[in-house]
């Protein structure tokens, strides 16, 4: 069992307040604990916890470059294991990192089948550089590349679906977190560092400076995804969905109001037929992983 | 004991015996041969290794970064194209500190695509950090490995090195090689001792952002030791040349030097040609000699001044060439030789595997005496 009593990643960071990635990191390293050496990507994370000569990873930690963590990783797992030793090596890694740059080096460590975990924070564009949209950016939300304007209604893809790809290199545990669940959070972690084999886990991790909104309301927002089925928290063992969290459903909009990135379809006009594909994302994650709770009639 | 074998397998035989406990490769011609025959080392039980088999050659590196940091001691080889996709790794593989051995099998870059010879792709990394070592022959190549590892791993030192021989000329080339015995091999390259390593036990930060503030001294710390490492080549060598009677002590090499008045300037296999030609100039009287560049990062300028004073000219043949200004080696000569009134011309010659012969250097000799340089040697004017 994790020791939630322990910090392993120190205070003092140069993260925003109310980061959602910080929180994730330091819920990570509870659920791992100090048995673990870290490898990070480039990226907000990797900047804001290790300005040198300083650094928050009290586990021994390594950032090379954007796209490599997963084979610096894998080098790493083969060097402890011809040293007879046994610290659990975790890549924690942004959703740029993940779903566009990294995917080469990511697809290669998943199907040699190195003992590695990766945690994604996912934030949903590329937040070090300043808002750009990613692979993982979801549908309609205005970043600084994909801008809202009189032509567009922001981001015109829906999210790479990550987790169903590795599960696809055969990764015999992959799965979805959010920072607003940590109890949760923590059991997949730990189940992913104890699995044999390269995991996943895919933590979503709000960004108030990325999204738009005040840093005391990332744990609220994050909760509201999975509330409106935007975002599903799930397992899947050896490719199989094995777990879901359910929810009494709320309308996507409660969650899309809450930020500046989906403005645009409130303001200057409400937008209805673009809200109502959200709806139709939501309402598609609910029929694909029956995540609704059905309330008893009165 | 001697061997006649093909330049791969000598090599991959003196990384066997140098005994990395990581090795990470992908295929690339003419550099394959090598890695194949590790692969069949850890197959059969005669390398204690643990082979990755990774999707590209950025991540063979990346890997070795990985294992290195870890505390291992790493090896990769590759060539041209993949050298050029690990562009990004070799930088920081040398701004981390790490002593990864890289042996490269030098081939042109594309476009257009060619698979031959030339040094195109090591030289293009010469700002890396990267320790560079060019070998003459098969003999030197394999050498030159345990002596790249010992300089690596010094703890003044702490740096990645390249070990360089010219593809397909040398690596699919049989010669005979003498090979060392694992215990004399043991003997003078004990097991790799990091001073720092990851480890939970004592964890420590690496490869952290560096602020205005810090920037330009870890650049300057990291350049220093690359210039310094030139005693710890020369000890090394020396070491080398006293147990094994191989003496790579030195970084340039003359050859009928003491009284030359042209000399040639020249890294790699070319330079057998060339002693071939100087041989035969020799006997027509000629007063010719050859300076051989053995490392060329660090780059020995004083040895290379020092070596090259009493010459009335200095042809550079350069299998490379710096596009829109000269060949890479004849650039740092010219350095070298500033203010002393030594004219340098720069000859291009030998890329993309275009054949060297003697007659190509016997040219390159007479314009240099003419005072004629800075052009290409052998091009075909019908197909320009």
């Amino acid at each position: 069992m994790a020791d939630k009593t322990c910090e392993l990643f120190d205070c003092g960071h140069r993260a925003c307040g109310g980061c959602g990635a910080a929180l994730a990191a330091r819920l990570m390293l509870k659920a791992a604990g100090t048995n673990s050496i870290v490898v990070s990507s480039t990226g907000c994370m990797e900047v804001f916890s290790t300005p040198y000569p300083e650094t928050a990873w009290k586990v021994p930690w390594i950032h090379s470059l954007f796209e490599n963590a997963s084979a610096v990783a894998s080098g790493i797992e083969s060097s402890l294991k011809k040293q007879g030793r046994k610290e659990k090596v975790i890549v924690i890694a942004g959703d740029g990192a993940t779903f566009d740059i990294g995917m080469l080096c990511i697809s290669g460590a998943f199907e040699r089948g190195h003992d590695i975990t990766y945690i994604c924070y996912d934030n949903e564009a590329y937040m070090n550089t300043g808002i750009q949209r990613s692979g993982a950016t979801p549908y309609d939300a205005s970043t600084t590349t994909s801008p809202a304007g009189s032509q567009s209604f922001g981001n015109k893809r829906p999210k790479k679906d990550m987790p169903r790809i590795l599960a696809a290199h055969g990764a015999p545990y992959v799965a979805t977190a959010s920072i607003a669940y940590p109890n949760d959070l923590i059991q997949k972690i730990e189940k992913a560092v104890n699995t044999v084999g390269p995991t996943y886990v895919q933590i979503h991790a709000p960004c108030c400076t990325g999204w738009g909104f005040e840093g005391d309301q990332t744990m609220a927002i994050a909760k509201l995804a999975i509330e409106t089925g935007l975002w599903v928290n799930y397992e899947m063992v050896d490719g199989t969905v094995t777990k879901v969290k359910k929810v009494v459903r709320k309308p996507v909009e409660e969650y899309l109001k809450t930020q500046k990135r989906f403005r645009h379809l409130f303001k200057p006009k409400r937008q209805d037929a673009e809200l109502a594909a959200i709806q139709a994302i939501a309402d598609k994650n609910a029929e694909k992983f029956g995540i609704d709770i059905k309330l008893k009639k009165e | 004991m001697l061997e006649i074998t093909e330049g791969s397998m000598a090599v991959a035989d003196a990384v066997r015996l140098c005994r990395p406990q990581v090795v990470a490769a992908y295929p690339i011609t003419p550099q394959t041969h090598i890695v194949e025959a590790l692969a069949e080392m850890v197959a059969n039980g005669k390398l204690d290794a643990d082979y990755i088999t990774v999707e590209s050659e950025f991540s063979a590196l990346s890997a070795c970064l990985g294992a290195s940091a870890a505390g291992s001691r790493t090896y990769s080889a590759t060539t041209s194209q993949g050298l050029a996709l690990m562009f990004e790794v070799c930088f920081n593989v040398a701004g981390m500190r790490l002593p990864i051995i890289m042996t490269i099998a030098n081939r042109a870059l594309g476009a257009p695509l060619s698979i031959w010879n030339d040094q195109q792709d090591s030289i293009s990394l010469r700002d890396s950090g990267w320790l560079q070592f060019y070998a003459e022959d098969n003999q030197e190549a394999t050498d030159l490995h345990y002596i790249a590892y010992r300089v690596a791993e010094n703890p003044a030192v702490q740096l990645p090195a390249f070990v360089c021989f010219d593809g397909f000329i040398l690596s699919h080339t049989y010669e005979p090689v003498d090979m060392l015995s694992q215990a004399d091999a043991d003997r003078y390259l004990p097991k790799y001792a990091p001073t720092e390593r990851l480890d939970a036990a004592d964890p420590i930060s690496f490869g952290m952002y560096a602020t205005p503030e810090y920037y330009l001294e870890f650049r300057y710390e990291t350049d220093k030791a690359l210039k310094e490492a030139k005693s710890a080549i020369h000890a090394a060598g020396k070491e080398f040349g006293e147990m094994f009677g191989r003496d790579y002590s030195a970084m340039v090499e003359g050859y009928q030097l003491e009284d030359a008045e042209t000399v040639i300037v020249a890294m790699g296999s070319i330079c057998g040609t060339v002693k071939d030609t100087i041989d035969e100039l020799r006997k027509e009287g000629k007063k010719v000699g050859l300076l051989k560049i053995r490392v060329f990062r660090p780059f020995p300028s004083e040895d290379l001044a020092k070596a090259l004073k009493g010459a009335k000219h200095v042809a550079v043949l350069d299998k490379n060439i710096s596009l829109g200004a000269k060949g890479a080696v004849a650039l740092e000569v010219k350095d070298a030789l500033y203010g002393s009134g030594i004219p340098v011309y720069d000859y291009i010659i030998g890329l993309g595997g275009r054949d060297v012969q003697k007659k190509d250097i016997r040219e390159v000799v007479a314009l240099a005496e003419k005072g004629k340089g800075d052009q290409f040697i052998g091009l075909r004017k019908e197909v320009l």
